[in-house]
């Protein structure tokens, strides 16, 4: 065995998959405060990446692209809790659940009608090309890109990590989570919030929206990102954010590797459903996910 | 007769716009005093607090009729969070700790909707730890594995944590051991006595809550059909056939009874 080879595909994989991760926190947010599985997070994400390079495309530098971006985005946010889910309250899941389906239509359709149906570039300055000193040592080829993305991500999560446990906003974040009618039997607001965990995810999107706009073009395709993210939710749990990354990086990885590997053998092409079996492996053995949030029960 | 802090005026409610569950009900609850809310399952209880707490409305249940004032303010048109501000809590039936929080930073959520200083949080920690050891020996570890009494407990610290001037406290009792049963009510007990917390207290234990309680009101089918003081409440006989158990013959509803027993008086 080629091991230089299997390093670099191994360690392509774990970079493409912290690329699920992000996509992946978004939906864990939402799904840890209020229990909603939100479909329209790869519209959220869609929507991000097209306000950013449109207005790049205007003439405004990628900072300042970004920065209005990232207002619109949680102004989505709080937007979507105030009109959709408020209204809402004391609904069956999947009433909530029918709700981001729809929505998701609608911010796919604002995207367009706003910034058009073309696809258009981002460039982030950073190029999808081997990082050249670690080339020259090793001779191992990992793109600059991707390791961008890692160290996005890692910033992200901690950021994130910090948030929960430390926070008294995270903390009430995970109260919400665990109970809501007992979080506002002790006077959380609750729609306070969900407002914030929604202008969050409207962050979280525009990250995930800004990297794979600038890998793979901001383009409708991307909407369908959420369904990339699907196996990692259920690998790593859709109640965990570190659940979503050890997930991404599980997904990126193996689906590498058995590209690579057993692929061959099979006659290739099953990048795009192996995630797919191993999240089925891991919800018949762990149905919560390898991180998820054991389902406590007592009697 | 003090002033009420608590004042419940007639209150109907109903469930998905077609269950009548309370048909008017009223009470009083003075200021530094334990008030009993007594009656089977099902009579009403917890739709009666949760009408007080405003937590009503995230079950689909209204108020149709009458009104609820806290200290002379008509208080049922604020969100639950104003009203903890305002020095109501509930603790709801079945305790209901953060699962996967630990005990203390389930206390800590009490003290969300409070502007104060970490100090004065901590210093607050402290008391509650004074009242429930317990807590603060299993203070690291998640809700969810605690014992039933340490989450009652739990359930009560983190209310004390809004400091609040009044608890409704429902079903504090529910499946626990009687030793644990008279450790939590003792300390409501001297809660009420230390801290001058006004206790409204849903139980079906109706023996131990009238040991504890200052007055009460015994509900039944979402009516208040009696209610005195709690020491003549214990020695009524018609309370002691129902709700002690002191059974005298075979069992009827509660009004029949009074109806009964006002007959018999009659042709006597
Ligand atoms: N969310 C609800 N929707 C419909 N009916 C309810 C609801 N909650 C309680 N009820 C009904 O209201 C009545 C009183 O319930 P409750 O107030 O919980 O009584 P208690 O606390 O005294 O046991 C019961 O008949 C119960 O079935
Ligand atoms: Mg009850």
């Amino acid at each position: 065995m080629n091991w230089q080879a299997f390093i670099e595909v191994l360690v392509g994989g774990l970079l493409s998959g912290v690329m699920y991760s992000l996509v992946a926190l978004g939906f864990v947010l939402i799904y840890k405060a209020s229990g909603v599985f939100n479909f329209a997070q790869g519209s959220m994400l869609f929507f991000a990446a097209m306000t950013c390079a449109g207005l790049v495309g205007k003439g405004l530098p990628l900072w300042a692209a970004a920065l209005v971006s990232l207002v619109v985005m949680v102004a989505l946010g709080l937007a979507v809790e105030k009109f959709v889910l408020r209204p809402m309250v004391a609904q069956p899941e999947i009433s909530l659940f029918m709700a981001t389906i729809g929505l998701s239509f609608v911010i796919d359709g604002l995207a367009q009608i706003i910034w058009g149906s073309t696809a258009m570039k981002l460039d982030l300055g950073v190029e999808d090309m081997p990082l050249e000193a670690l080339m020259d040592k090793t001779g191992i080829a990992v793109s600059q890109f991707d390791l961008l993305a890692a160290a996005v991500a890692a910033v992200l999560v901690s950021g994130l990590a910090v948030f929960f446990s430390k926070t008294k906003v995270g903390r009430a974040l995970r109260a919400v989570a665990d109970d809501h009618q007992a979080a506002l039997a002790v006077g959380i607001p609750l729609q306070r919030i969900w407002g914030i965990v929604w202008g969050v995810a409207g962050f979280v999107a525009l990250v995930a929206g800004m990297l794979w706009g600038a890998r793979n073009g901001v383009q409708f395709a991307l909407t369908s990102l959420a369904l990339k993210a699907l196996p990692v939710l259920i690998i790593g749990g859709f109640t965990s954010v570190p659940g979503a990354i050890v997930g991404g990086l599980i997904v990126g990885a193996s689906e590498k590797l058995a590209e690579v590997y057993i692929g061959p053998h099979v006659g290739g092409g099953i990048e795009a459903w192996f995630p797919y079996i191993l999240a089925l492996g891991v919800l018949l053995i762990r149905p919560e996910g390898l991180f998820g949030e054991k389902i406590i029960r007592r009697i | 007769m003090a002033t009420p802090i608590l004042a419940v005026n007639n209150i109907e409610v109903i469930y998905d716009h077609v269950i009548l569950v309370l048909k008017g009900v009223s009470l009083t609850v003075e200021e530094g005093r334990i008030v009993a809310l007594l009656g089977a399952n099902g009579a009403g209880k917890s739709t009666t607090l949760k009408s007080i707490s405003t937590l009503l409305k995230g079950e689909r249940g209204d108020i149709t009729k009458g009104n609820i004032e806290f200290k002379g303010e008509r208080i049922d048109h604020l969100t639950p969070a104003d009203l903890v501000k305002k020095g109501v809590c509930q603790v709801m039936e079945g305790r209901h700790c953060f699962a996967h929080l630990s005990i203390e930073e389930n206390l800590l959520t009490g003290a969300y909707s409070r502007k104060v200083p970490g100090s004065q949080i901590r210093q607050d920690l402290e008391m509650v730890y004074g009242y429930f050891p317990r807590l603060k020996q299993r203070r690291t570890s998640l809700a969810a594995y605690t014992s039933g009494g340490e989450q009652q407990m739990c359930a009560i610290g983190r209310a004390l944590m809004a400091r609040p001037t009044m608890i409704l406290l429902d079903e504090p009792s529910m499946g626990l051991a009687p030793q644990i049963v008279e450790e939590v009510f003792a300390i409501v007990k001297s809660l009420n006595e230390k801290e001058g917390v006004s206790f409204l207290l849903a139980e079906q234990n109706t023996m131990v809550a009238l040991r504890y309680a200052d007055y009460g009101y015994i509900l039944e089918n979402g009516r208040v059909v009696m209610n005195g003081p709690a020491d003549d409440l214990a020695t009524n006989e018609d309370v002691k056939e129902f709700y002690l158990g002191v059974a005298s013959g075979e069992r009827k509803s509660f009004r029949d009874t009074k109806f009964y027993k006002r007959r018999k008086r009659w042709l006597a």
